[in-house]
């Protein structure tokens, strides 16, 4: 790791450094967590987690945000994971809740279906005009007298 | 009264860049020489007054003068000298400032370096420069002045926010303003050439070592902030499609579409449309992420503070710069002209199909990024467009793409023929499968992940396999070190940044298909297993910083029984903004990194960390790394600094536009 | 020739841009429509503050148009807000029910004490889960739900005199009368 310049506090200076000490486990303790047991729940945790929106971050997901709500969110995913839902469920059971804007993969409805189509159509109409120009011109070309001379052109 | 010379001298700025705006664009327009000649002293006064305003609002952050209000909100004094400079630019309007420093930069850089263009079009090209940083400074002196004082002065700052204070925060903005700024060179280069009607070999000889130039700063830039985000955040992302992140994908998308369009418009005269619309679309690119970081019509962590107000000036100095050069092309479009034809089958054509994947790419990325305030402002409701929607319709247009990127560098210019093209190729084909069927069976990969690694063998094998064809094509018994000395820079640029494209999409693919994330908690003394690893909590303690209390501990990382890395994360309480933070603990390798971070730690000393691996991390890094160092080993090779020789258009099917062209110029 | 409308899209694809994110300038990004309007209120059932014996179920409810308020002792805004809640209670003719939402008995009681009770009674939600199931994200927020149970509207963040007056208390009066 850099270097940051920090210096180590040794025992015994002080209670403002006890003080400090504490606040910061305060800060840094949450609901305390007992090991968790489960990897495969939990991947399938952090896996919907990452495709769930953090209501009161600025653009973060469930599972980049350590928010109060996201929290109780995750909490309520992993319980309804554990009890045997699926993800789609779970998905619905918060979008009933907090509306399509709690999925960072939008649904596929009629006001997205511009979203996911165009990315598709995009390229596609650029080769489909690309390919009627080459078509127009080599139309023109075979009406042209003169016929091209061949001639490889090194890079 | 330092802060006030600043100020003065960015009040002072305004009307000379006007004059630079205007004054030799009349010249240009009249034929008066000594109107054209002031642009070069004009640009140069501007240059001198922008760096004093910018100088004084950096020794006011270093002398923690609180009594300007801007230094309050963002500096602190127990923050250290280096993240006081930064401080600068830690904020909307000294970041503004620094934009456009860095524009009054590139203007006495192309003013002292276009002395070899011809007078007219060298004043065209500094009056567009002039008029748009007019507008900038304009606008910062209409609502977003970082000189404004606040009595009583603070006896105290608020602090840089802690998530900027680190190294990267000193060098990511002003690598990633060089590249957004350096697309004006571009951009006003293209309208130089719309106003003159001059689409020659001087117009692009002269855009293209500036245009890499941009692009590989743009690309520095944006592997700082990847990067930096990568340690800084604490929870191993790196890219998040992030709506300020895609602000700066977008130019860079369209900037490589646009540096592949320059070189056929320079080495073959071909691609001007492209080339023109490109330029004006990279900066106006630049423009709209300068918009909606500071706007507040988009949600996102990197956002600015937002502020409709400010927001409604930024739109509409957008809306003018851009409707006019678009205006431009539209009324002087006939005189562009068509460069020579080409075959459908041959490098042309191919940088063709890659210009439109390009500008797709970039189209679909912005698509995404502002459809939800589409929606929300035709009142169709709220969504949210994220990560899983950007990684879903981006990969189909890379994958045509990064074939084809193999595929060009070996195919002729103008015709190319199929039988060549596949003898060339045959090999890197295969090596490339047997690439993919490999990896794929060895590391139980995903189809679209064994077809990733191919693809990156393809394009590295093609980038090598080219510079290995440059190198064998000298005469015989010359010595390998001149073979690679004889090799053109411009040629090192392709294989630099091809390679890099390579590394890059091999590391991407390999990370996330074999990333893994293991929870553990543990007592001091205590270990733990994860994945090939154990990680042994050795002792805590905390830490006093300049301006924050840390609570750190020591992790040992062992793999077969030896110690092979010492890992310490912290958890931090930064004292002035009463903010914590996490910072991971990295231990970067070759072949895979470990990024441990600290989740929590209850009262009864149990430190809960997630330790993520995840293989071939530095690949990433080392890959985008490459592609930089291509353009800028592209930007300054010598053939493009050389005066271009006047030559015909093409050798065969000249089209009658050309000709007039070059009987007119 | 017939290239030359091609040549203005450009322009006018950029115009419609300009002119979307105009209106982007407009909206508050940071309000989210909630997807329970004109759905039955989603229910529950906790524990009263000021009756500790019983418990409350919206259904409770029916009959009569009514006011759900999320509040919290912990917040500032909900502090503030008071004032309009009181003259939201008094001029509607309403019974505004509040939820209090992940705090504490003692700490809501005390801070009813100190600041004033507007609410015709108070259900504990210490977990939240109430708060997840009516789409709660922030404190306060405020529910209108209608004679059958139906929820109308909601406003996210402190009631202002003037939310009241021209968005609350007309709803109510229509829903009243039918």
């Amino acid at each position: 790791m850099a270097e940051r310049g920090v210096q180590a506090v040794g025992p015994g200076t002080g209670a403002w450094a006890r003080r400090a000490g504490a606040l910061l486990l305060a800060l840094a303790a949450g609901a305390a967590a007992a090991a968790l047991p489960d990897p495969v729940l939990e991947a399938r945790v952090a896996r919907l987690s990452e495709e769930l929106r953090c209501l009161v971050c600025r653009n973060q997901s469930l599972a980049d945000s350590d928010a109060e709500l996201a929290r109780d969110l995750k909490r309520e995913l992993r319980e309804q994971l554990a009890a045997g839902r699926s993800e789609g469920e779970v998905r619905d059971y918060l979008v009933q809740r907090y509306g399509d804007f709690v999925l960072y993969r939008p649904p596929l409805k009629a006001s997205t279906a511009l979203l996911w189509i165009a990315p598709l159509l995009l390229p596609l109409a650029g080769l489909a005009v690309l390919w009627s120009r080459w078509r127009r011109a080599r139309g023109e070309d075979d009406e042209d007298a003169a016929p091209v001379q061949g001639g490889e052109g090194a890079a | 009264m330092i802060p006030e010379l600043g100020h003065f001298a960015l009040i002072l700025a305004l009307p000379l860049a006007l004059a630079l705006g205007v004054l030799p664009l009349l010249g240009a327009r009249y034929g008066s020489a000594r109107l054209m000649a002031v642009a070069r002293p004009a640009a140069l006064a501007q240059g001198l007054c922008m760096a004093l305003a910018l100088g004084t609002l950096v020794h006011a952050f270093a002398t923690t003068d609180f009594s300007v209000r801007y230094v309050a909100e963002h500096a602190n004094r127990t923050l250290p000298l280096h993240y006081r400079v930064a401080g600068t630019w830690g904020g909307h309007e000294g970041s503004l400032l620094l934009w456009v420093g860095i524009l009054a930069g590139w203007i006495v850089a192309v003013a002292l370096g276009s002395r070899g263009l011809p007078r007219p079009f060298a004043a065209r090209v500094l009056a567009v420069l002039g008029l748009v940083e007019a507008g900038f400074i304009a606008f910062i002196l209409l609502g977003s002045n970082p000189f404004e004082r606040g009595w009583p002065a603070p006896a105290d700052g608020r602090d840089l926010n802690p998530l900027l204070q680190d190294p990267g925060m000193v060098l990511h903005p002003p690598l990633l303003y060089m590249g957004y700024v350096g697309f004006s060179v571009a951009f006003a280069f293209a309208l130089a050439a719309l106003i003159e009607g001059r689409f020659d070999a001087v117009w692009t000889r002269w855009t293209r070592p500036w245009t890499l130039a941009a692009w590989a700063f743009l690309t520095g830039g944006i592997l700082l902030g990847s990067f930096w985000a990568y340690y800084e955040l604490g929870w191993g992302g790196w890219w998040f499609w992030d709506a300020v992140e895609n602000a700066s994908l977008m130019p860079w998308l369209a900037g490589t579409a646009l540096i592949h369009s320059l070189a056929v418009s320079e080495k073959r005269g071909g691609f001007r449309h492209w080339t023109v619309l490109l330029a004006i679309l990279c900066f106006s690119l630049s423009l709209l992420g300068t918009f909606l970081v500071r706007s507040g019509v988009l949600s996102s962590v990197h956002a600015f503070a937002a502020d409709p107000r400010r927001g409604a000036l930024l739109l509409a100095f957008l809306a003018v710069v851009v409707g006019v050069s678009l205006a431009l092309y539209g009324w002087r479009a006939a005189q562009v002209g068509a460069g020579p034809r080409f075959a459908p089958f041959s490098r042309e054509s191919l940088l063709l199909v890659n210009n439109v994947l390009l500008v797709s790419a970039t189209a679909t990325v912005l698509l995404g990024t502002l459809y939800p305030l589409v929606l929300d402002a035709l009142g169709l409701g709220r969504i949210s467009v994220g990560a899983p929607y950007f990684e879903a319709v981006i990969v189909p247009l890379m994958l045509p793409l990064l074939f084809l990127l193999g595929v060009g560098p070996f195919l002729a210019w103008k015709r190319a023929e199929a039988g060549t093209a596949w003898r060339r190729l045959r090999l890197l084909l295969f090596i490339a499968l047997d690439v993919a069927v490999a990896a794929g069976v060895a590391l139980a990969l995903s189809p679209l992940a064994a077809l990733g690694l191919g693809l990156a063998a393809w394009v590295a094998g093609s980038a090598l396999w080219q510079l290995a064809q440059r190198v064998a094509a000298a005469p015989a018994r010359t010595p390998i070190w001149r073979r690679l000395r004889a090799v053109p820079g411009g040629h090192w640029g392709l294989v630099l940044a091809h390679l890099g494209v390579g590394v890059f999409v091999a590391g991407v693919t390999l990370v996330k298909s074999l990333e893994s994330a293991h929870d553990l908690s543990l007592r001091p003394g205590e270990s733990g297993r994860a994945g090939a690893y154990v990680l042994r909590l050795v002792d805590t303690r905390q830490e006093r910083g300049p301006n924050y209390l840390a609570a750190q501990a020591r992790f040992e990382l062992l793999r077969e029984g030896r110690v092979v890395a010492e890992l310490r994360p912290e958890k931090r309480f930064y004292v002035a903004r009463q903010m914590p933070m996490t910072e991971a603990a990295i231990d970067r390798g070759f072949t895979r990194d470990v990024y441990l971070s600290i989740a929590e730690i209850t009262p009864d000393q149990r430190w809960i960390v997630r330790m993520h691996l995840k293989p071939f991390m530095g690949w990433i890094w080392a890959g985008v790394l490459l592609m930089a160092l291509g353009g800028a080993v592209s930007a300054a090779d010598r053939r493009l600094r050389r005066a271009p020789v006047a030559r015909a258009e093409s050798a065969c099917a000249p089209s009658s536009t050309s000709l007039a062209n070059a009987a007119v110029s | 020739m017939r290239i030359r409308p091609l040549l203005g899209l450009p322009l006018v694809a950029f115009a419609v841009l300009v002119l979307l994110l105009g209106r982007g300038l407009q909206l508050d990004a940071h309000e989210l429509p909630s997807p329970l309007i004109g759905k039955p209120a989603p229910a529950f059932n906790l524990q009263r503050l000021d009756a500790p014996g019983t418990r409350f179920v919206p259904a409770q409810m029916r009959g009569k148009v009514w006011v759900l308020n999320v509040w919290a002792s912990w917040c500032a805004p909900c502090r503030a807000e008071l004032p309009a809640v009181q003259a939201l209670a008094e001029g509607a003719r309403v019974s505004v029910v509040g939820l209090n939402y992940k705090d504490s008995a003692e700490g809501a009681r005390e801070w009813l004490k100190a600041n004033g009770n507007p609410y015709a009674f108070t259900a504990l939600d210490t977990q939240g889960k109430a708060g997840i199931d009516w789409g709660v994200y922030g404190v306060p927020e405020t529910f209108v739900i209608d004679q059958r149970g139906v929820v109308r509207h909601k406003h996210t963040g402190p009631l202002t005199p003037e939310t009241v007056r021209k968005e609350l208390l007309p709803l109510i009066e229509r829903l009243n009368r039918g």
